[in-house]
């Protein structure tokens, strides 16, 4: 955490630098000092001065009385990147592919990045599909894309 | 008094009476299954409500969050894993009741003790709220510049742990929220000429994103099995509640008192009350060597708690616009969506509105009783239910939920980076509530602000004139400054000033 927060301090302060460097650019109001680079600016500064501080903090190891007491779990980082994936496919193709298609895949690869079995997966992803489809197009009226089923529609 | 009948008029209807209803089992649903929080339960809830009218709308709200704020107990007896957060403080004492055969006592008193807290939290909603209303329509650009600094102050000095860290969720949350054109000059901020940035970050979608997906992620991430600790058809759960009434009355009051004003304060929610009023209970209890081992008067006090603060919590939502909790954060947005724009004014001119939001609160801790034994009669069966199952079907709900807001696959992205973030701030301990209150209220602080520096005119004295705003302003600094003089003190005069 200490050296996670050291480098975070860093990426605070280049955001910081980033941030008062674009809102120099925006327009004051019409008869007044002030304008829409006004919060921007104070948000800036603010960034900048956290990220000293957390710098700061990590270099002199204050704040982390209690690292040394958390329980170690077990993580599966994989299973989050498949579920992150899934939704980064969902955007890219749903449009393209539509929601039928699209989905169902995306379902099992998550389904599965969970350890559930290959039949109940299947089964859960057609069902889960479908139904969120008749619940959202049909009685809510989204109008979930149709992809390469807009022919036969 | 019409607006009064109008507003019975308005809940006692039978599509109003169903949407309470199914709300009520989805809720008891989310809150027990461990993993899924009542915050999660009511942004996946905003999809669905988009599509009602205003009273039905924050009617399943209310009553989701109740209902999950109390069945967040069932799994914190008997699995020793609580349902969402608020159930935290007292898991430990609950499945100790458990193990050691009084799990009906351990499940009864989070339930009765959830209902009488409720009931309290909503008693002071109904009291305080018009008082205050009318109070705030006297108020200036100072005193609400200075209610929205309070309330940026409570969250990240007395709700967090590291106000540090709190600040950069808070400017996090400030800097999402200057995005698109609404800021005082009108002048497109950050929108990179991308259209759907013009209009800002949406609220939902980067709320689900916040509240839901990061907590996918995180049930992806960490494996853990849990064991249930009973194995047989439970009792009465009700029996023996009356001796406990009658023994913790003292509890149940402070409990209930603590948690409507931690759940008024911004940024403190239900969690962070039961986890106060355990302390305080383990403090002041005549018993306190039995806390920890399977003794009931914590949960009595702080079960309580955090029921009395999801009353609590809407009262600076109603009448400011300012979210108690994460919850009523997500129900503002609700609120603007529905033409129902929180402040003074709503309870001039729209009384009927607010009158219903009261009743459907009465009907909702009313209802907590019969529905919740029911949840502790078919408990099992709930908590058998593989979370990797209803994982996701959530995140699929997500998806489509955050789409559904403005039928943009815009929705979409903000909520996937939103959820990656959350996950990772809460990953390096980083505060996820004072980012929501920071894209909620940044609008508000730059309106004020801007407006106060410009009748001040280079006086910044202007901005503690006012009584009201000077009160206000002193309290903030009060609390900004007490860290120094904390340490001051604890320093005490040195021997070379002495």
């Amino acid at each position: 955490m200490q050296r996670t927060d050291r480098w975070l301090g860093i990426g605070l302060a280049v955001l910081a630098a980033a941030i008062l460097w674009s809102a120099r650019s925006f327009p004051a109001v019409p008869g007044q000092k002030l304008g829409a680079g006004f919060l921007p600016m104070l948000i800036g500064v603010g960034f900048l001065l956290c990220g000293v501080a957390l710098v700061l903090r990590s270099l002199r190891g204050q704040g982390y009385e209690r690292d040394a007491d958390a329980p170690v779990i077990e993580e599966h980082f994989g299973s989050s990147a498949v579920i992150i994936g899934a939704i980064v496919v969902y955007i890219g193709l749903a449009d393209r592919l539509g929601f039928l298609i699209v989905v169902p895949l995306c379902l099992v690869a998550v389904f599965r990045a969970l350890r559930v079995g290959w039949r109940p997966s299947l089964a859960w992803a057609i069902g889960g599909t479908l139904l969120v489809h008749v619940t959202f197009y049909k009685l809510l009226r989204v109008p979930l894309p149709w992809g390469v089923f807009r022919p036969f529609y | 008094m019409d607006a009064v009948q109008t507003a019975f008029g308005l809940v006692f209807q039978p599509y109003v009476l169903l949407v309470i209803a199914l709300s009520a089992l989805y809720g008891l649903f989310v809150g027990a299954i461990p993993g899924l929080t009542a915050t999660m339960a009511t942004a996946l809830l905003v999809p669905v409500t988009f599509f009602m009218a205003p009273v039905p709308a924050v009617a399943a709200i209310v009553t989701a969050t109740a209902m999950a704020i109390f069945s967040g107990d069932i799994p914190s007896a008997l699995l020793r894993m609580p349902g969402t957060p608020a159930s935290a403080a007292y898991t430990d004492e609950a499945f100790l009741l458990t193990k050691s055969g009084r799990a009906e006592l351990a499940l009864g008193s989070g339930l009765v003790f959830s209902v009488l807290g409720g009931i309290f939290g909503v008693l002071v909603l109904i009291v305080a709220a018009p008082a205050l209303a009318e109070v705030a329509l006297k108020f200036s650009s100072f005193e609400y510049f200075w209610l929205v600094m309070l309330g940026f102050t409570c969250a990240i000095f007395i709700a967090g742990t590291d106000p540090l860290k709190g600040t950069v969720s808070l400017l996090l949350g400030l800097l999402i929220s200057c995005v698109g054109l609404e800021n005082p000059a009108g002048a497109p901020r950050w929108t990179f000429g991308n259209a759907e940035l013009t209009g800002g970050i949406a609220l939902i979608p980067l709320m689900i994103g916040m509240f839901a997906i990061s907590e996918v992620l995180r049930f992806a991430t960490v494996v853990i099995k849990p064991e249930m600790a009973v194995d047989r058809p439970f009792g009465n759960v009700f029996k023996g509640q009356w001796a406990l009434l009658k023994k913790y009355p003292v509890q149940l009051f402070r409990g209930s008192v603590l948690g409507t004003v931690v759940g008024a304060l911004p940024g403190a929610g239900a969690d962070i009350a039961a986890w106060m009023s355990y302390a305080m209970s383990k403090r002041f209890s005549k018993e306190p060597e039995k806390f920890g081992t399977g003794h009931v008067e914590g949960i009595v006090e702080s079960g309580a708690a955090n029921n009395s603060a999801l009353g609590g919590a809407w009262i600076p939502a109603l009448v400011f616009g300012i979210p108690g909790d994460s919850i009523t954060a997500i129900a503002i947005g609700v609120l603007y969506l529905k033409g129902m724009n929180p402040g003074p004014t709503l309870f001039v001119n729209n009384p009927q509105n607010i009158y219903a939001v009261f009743i459907v609160f009465i009907l909702a801790q009313l209802l907590m009783l019969p529905f919740g034994w029911m949840a502790i009669k078919v408990a099992k069966q709930i908590l058998r239910i593989p979370a990797a199952v209803l994982m996701p079907l959530i995140l699929l709900f997500c998806i489509v939920g955050s789409f559904a807001i403005n039928n943009s696959m815009f929705g979409v992205i903000v909520m996937l980076v939103a959820g990656v973030a959350a996950f990772f701030m809460e990953r390096w301990g980083f505060p996820v509530a004072p980012t929501i209150l920071g894209v909620v209220l940044g609008t508000m602080l730059e309106e004020h602000f801007f407006s106060s520096l410009i009748k001040a005119d280079g006086n910044f004295l202007v901005f503690f004139e006012r009584p009201i705003a000077g009160v206000l302003g002193g309290l903030t600094l009060l609390v900004w400054l007490w860290p120094l003089g904390r340490r001051l003190l604890q320093r005490g005069p040195s021997p070379s000033t002495a």
